[in-house]
């Protein structure tokens, strides 16, 4: 009669063990990560561009690259009608199309989504008044400035500034620091600003 | 030459505008040109050349997937920079792409200290973004003291962002909880609306992972609860609460009353009520007027037009489900309508709360309003419905299933909707309720023969194991069967090559189970006393017409050969193998058929051949129980805990599977074997020995009586029941099982079927949650902290308390006294080192000590 371990040839154990390691390996990315209130954002525009990516949480570029398939291939298909939220892979998806861009943002499936539709509305407003009814040229050509106004909007994928008025200071603030000691930024804006035209 | 070409490439080299304008018009090749001048200008010394080569990149890895982990260490120069324009790009492309394993994250910690303690505060602000991303457990600790320091600042900017930081130092290193905690709850107090959102946000993830050790914080969270006017700060307090009532009854009493207020509000935000709402839900569902005011709100969601409020709706109603039902009963339409809604998510929003609602009224009902949708919806949606009745209707051994004909032949109906692609649940149940359940075998058959006899279902895939289920089944009850001719013409009916080999074995093995019971029914009808079993089955079958007459067995036998000759040549060794075993079979026993009608001579060898194959496939297949492995007891001299201890935790359900098929390898393989016909694993147990089976099998039985499964377990009275049951049972099954006591049910005119229930593990157990040594970590410095402010400020207080209960005040006053000493430790520095250990003691005592919320809450 033979019960679970004496049976056990070697070679199956090993390779067991090595099964574990491997599977507690792929896991850790997905399972550390139940820290922050906002995981990644992503803008992605109707054709399926990328226009910017955030990451809060650890992703290697494999992952990042995945997700972003994985999620703009949900959410472009959605209609039009239906509501913002997706569920995906044990998180939310909060999204919401502003004129030819989404905006998306993913949260554990115990926060607020409608919160999550104010940042995001939010962050919306701080880029209109930046850049003067934001288009989507101006977040790719400017998409670093998208990203420190991010910043200043969520530290660590935690909200952190409600103001937008203080984000607008805090932003030409630094804006103005750059310009003083470089003569090449005025230049670039400048070039941005022909483009954009 | 080298040195002008850098000059050159500094002089003409492309912009971020340039690169962005570049990839716009599409070239192909444009990315990898690209990255090749990134790479030789980032090496170059001019940092101008080196930060903009660098924002490329990032730009490059950010939307266009492209690695640049190889630039970590330029990244890093970057950052050393003096121009803030500079250290922005530096610190980005650090946030962006460094993770713990990055090699030269050692390189960067002097740099963020020294921006940390930067007079500007941008540059601070950027030190800080950059740690909160990336953080090590080294940065945390080499840079804790900074972090306490910029806490304090004047500044709000750096302030506030300092309290963002907190969180990941203090996940990362949670000794830092001694030195920074107490500014971070001084700044619960601060005025400024921002920080006060920020703190919130931080004691909100702190509070998620480890609610109790912020108890005693309760009542500075429930100033801000009345306090506040701010929308998203509120959420976060919420969210609080949620957390700490669920652990502390005491405090749900509390704070209903403000909850309530805030819902009542006119104009309130929509994301805040909604906050409300679920915080009523999931931790104060006993406040009653809490509770009913919710479910009021609840239903304007439901009501409204947007769709995001009504999935939210749907979704807060399944949070207060399991424990007020009536909250959905009341919102019953509502709920229904949304079954038919453009959005998935809120179908499915809505098939969860259906499924909620379900009981052992209402399930004929709701199934068939589910089956309607099934057919109606997309294949998606559909196999949602099917899955999800499987689910509840098999919940707790088919616990609301009190008719299990129409239980049966529901599933049947489910193989039938032309979506389904549940058919590995649908088949498990089959086989689970032919095991189970004694009264629903002859339904089961006749639902078994439908599918069978059905040829448009062989060519579903989907369908193959939902077959196979249908296939045992009527092979194993084919006495409940009307017609067994007409299911041995449905088993080997030519469409069956479209069915995978290992199917296809069951198929012919059940072919042989039917031919075996009309053999068996063919020869007993003519001398009833010669085969007790026979004619036991030619009795009990209720739908079993007569006997057979020499015409119609002759071309049973004819059909199965048939049927079976093509098959001995296939290639697959499974199928192979027991087409030529029924074809020996019949060889062996043609010719005496035709003896049989002629002559009157009992004692044929066929005749005892056919009665032993019969006494091989009475016994009667119980359910196993996941756990039966478990029940046997350790034989001696065998050391299980050698090397593997650690693994069988881990993997038990990896290795049960293993270790059932070595049973199979040993002598005790005949009755197991059997039992696990209905796993399909037939393929591995060869034909059981006709001769002698189950007296080998009793003998076994006494001689390894150890290795059985005692039945004394169960209480007698059950278990005589169950035997009684299986009165065809030689011998009591081999593994254990006890029935459930039968409670005839008020309302309902038909009993329902006994249901053969395992003791335990019809569940797979629950591993155990283990909880990262980090966390405790945190929460008990945490606890260590909060005792020690908590120290001054209720010092009076904690002498009344003195007063009522003496043994506390033991607690409380060991707990002084070892936060007294942290106090010194701190002051003292170098020298806490001999003390260290003694204060290990106090901190363990703290955590051992439930928290007290403080009385000015209760």
């Amino acid at each position: 009669f033979s019960l679970l371990s004496s049976c056990f040839p070697r070679s199956c154990t090993f390779y067991l063990v090595l099964c574990i390691i491997l599977f507690l390996l792929a896991q850790e990315s997905w399972v550390c990560v139940l820290y922050f209130q906002i995981h990644f954002v992503l803008l992605v525009s109707r054709q399926g561009k990328v226009r910017l990516t955030k990451w809060y949480s650890p992703y290697t570029q494999k992952e990042r690259s995945k997700v972003i398939r994985e999620l703009s291939g949900v959410i472009l298909n959605r209609g039009p009608k239906l509501c913002n939220f997706i569920e995906w892979r044990g998180y939310k998806v909060v999204y919401k199309r502003y004129a030819s861009l989404y905006f998306c943002m993913c949260i554990d499936e115990a926060d607020n989504e409608l919160e999550v539709l104010e940042i995001i509305h939010h962050y919306v407003e701080i880029l209109d008044r930046y850049f003067g009814s934001v288009c989507e040229l101006d977040l790719i050509f400017n998409f670093h400035k998208a990203y420190y106004i991010l910043d200043e909007l969520l530290i660590a994928g935690e909200l952190q500034e409600s103001s937008k008025k203080t984000v607008a200071r805090i932003i030409s603030a630094q804006d103005q620091l750059v310009e003083a000691a470089k003569e090449e930024a005025s230049s670039i804006s400048n070039i941005i600003a022909q483009a954009t035209k | 030459m080298a040195s002008s070409n850098s000059l050159m490439d500094s002089l003409f080299q492309r912009s971020l505008e340039d690169l962005i304008k570049g990839l716009r018009l599409g070239e192909s090749t444009f990315i990898s040109r690209s990255l090749e001048e990134i790479r030789r200008e980032i090496k170059l010394t001019d940092l101008s050349t080196k930060s903009v080569a660098l924002q490329k990149l990032s730009y490059l890895a950010a939307l266009h997937g492209v690695d640049m982990t190889w630039a970590a260490f330029h990244a890093v120069e970057v950052v050393s920079s003096s121009r803030f324009a500079h250290k922005r790009i530096g610190y980005h492309a650090i946030a962006q792409s460094f993770s713990d394993q990055t090699p030269v994250m050692l390189l960067i910690t002097n740099q963020l200290r020294k921006d940390l303690n930067s007079s500007n505060e941008h540059e601070v602000s950027l030190a800080l973004e950059c740690l909160a991303r990336i953080g090590t457990d080294d940065l945390a600790r080499d840079l804790t003291s900074e972090v306490f320091t910029l806490l304090g600042s004047s500044k709000a900017l750096v302030r506030k962002k300092a309290i963002g930081v907190v969180l990941r130092v203090f996940d990362k290193y949670p000794d830092a909880v001694k030195v920074c905690f107490k500014r971070l709850v001084e700044n619960l107090e601060s005025s400024d609306p921002q920080l006060l959102s920020a703190v919130v946000g931080v004691f909100c993830e702190l509070t998620a992972k480890d609610p109790r050790s912020y108890l005693p914080l309760a009542p500075e969270f429930y100033k801000i609860l009345v306090d506040s006017r701010n929308n998203w700060v509120l959420i976060k307090v919420l969210k609080i609460f949620a957390k700490l009532a669920s652990i502390e009854p005491r405090l749900a009493k509390k704070v209903a009353d403000p909850v309530c207020e805030h819902m009542r509000k006119q104009n309130v935000g929509k994301s805040l009520l909604f906050e409300c709402i679920r915080t009523v839900f999931s931790s104060l569902s006993n406040q009653e007027v809490a509770l009913k005011l919710a479910v009021v709100k609840i239903r304007e969601f439901l009501m409204d037009d947007d769709p995001n409020l009504k999935y939210l709706g749907l979704h807060a109603l399944s949070i207060v489900a399991p424990k007020h039902l009536w909250a959905v009963l009341e919102n019953k339409e509502a709920v229904v309508k949304a079954m038919s809604d453009e959005d998935p998510n809120v179908k499915l929003e809505a098939l969860h709360l259906l499924m909620a609602m379900v009981n052992e009224d209402n399930v004929t009902e709701i199934s068939r309003i589910l089956m309607n949708y099934a057919l109606k919806s997309d294949p998606l949606f559909c196999n949602e419905i099917i899955g999800s009745i499987l689910v509840a209707c098999s919940r707790d051994s088919y616990e609301i299933i009190v008719d299990f004909d129409w239980y049966v032949s529901l599933l049947g109906e489910m193989a039938r909707v032309p979506h389904c692609q549940r058919g590995k649940e649908i088949e498990h149940q089959l086989i689970d309720i032919g095991t189970r359940v004694k009264d629903a075998k002859l339904e089961l058959v006749r639902v078994s023969r439908a599918l069978l006899i059905d040829p448009a279902l062989l060519g579903n895939q989907f369908l193959h194991p939902i077959l196979s289920a249908a296939a045992w089944a009527s092979g194993e009850y084919v006495e409940f069967s009307k017609s067994p001719y007409e299911i041995a013409e449905a088993l080997l009916q030519p469409r069956t090559c479209l069915l995978p080999d290992s199917i296809r074995a069951i198929y012919i093995y059940s072919a042989f189970k039917v031919l075996v019971f009309s053999l068996g029914a063919y020869f007993s009808s003519q001398e009833p006393t010669s085969s007790p079993l026979a004619q036991e089955s030619t009795s009990s079958g209720p739908s079993m017409v007569n006997g057979f007459t020499y015409n119609s067995i002759s071309s049973l036998v004819n059909m199965i050969e048939l049927g079976l000759c093509s098959l001995s040549g296939t290639i697959d060794v499974e199928v192979q193998e027991r087409a030529k075993n029924v074809l020996g079979f019949i060889g062996m026993i043609k010719h005496e058929i035709a003896e049989k009608a002629t002559s009157q001579n009992s004692e044929t060898e066929a005749h005892r051949a056919i009665a032993f194959m019969e006494d091989v496939f009475s016994e009667e297949l119980g359910p196993v129980s996941s756990t039966a492995q478990e029940k046997v007891p350790l034989p001696e001299g065998l050391d299980l805990n050698e090397n593997l201890e650690g693994l069988q935790e881990i993997c038990r359900e990896v290795l049960e599977p293993m270790a059932e098929s070595d049973y199979s390898s040993d002598k005790v393989s005949f009755s197991v074997a059997k039992l696990r016909i209905r796993d399909q694993e037939e393929a591995s147990s060869s034909l059981p020995p006709p001769l002698e089976s189950s007296s080998l099998l009793a003998e076994h039985r006494k001689r390894h009586g150890l290795y059985y499964l005692s039945s004394q377990k169960s209480d007698d009275h059950n278990d005589r029941d169950g035997n009684d049951n299986n009165t065809s049972n030689e011998y009591p099954p081999a593994n254990e099982i006890s029935v459930d006591s039968f409670k005839p049910k008020k309302k309902i005119s038909k009993p329902r079927p006994v249901v053969v229930k395992l003791d335990e593990g019809d569940e797979p157990k629950r591993k155990p949650d283990a909880s990262s040594s980090n966390d405790e970590s945190l929460s008990r410095a945490i606890q260590t902290a909060l005792m020690g402010k908590g120290k001054g400020k209720e010092k009076e207080k904690e002498k009344e308390r003195v007063k009522e209960n003496h043994e506390m005040n033991v607690d409380t006053e060991n707990i002084e006294q070892s936060s007294r000493r942290e106090k010194k430790n701190k002051k003292n520095g170098e020298r806490s080192g001999k003390r260290s250990s003694r204060r290990q003691r106090g901190k363990e005592a703290s955590v051992t000590k439930p928290v007290e919320v403080p009385d000015l809450l209760l």
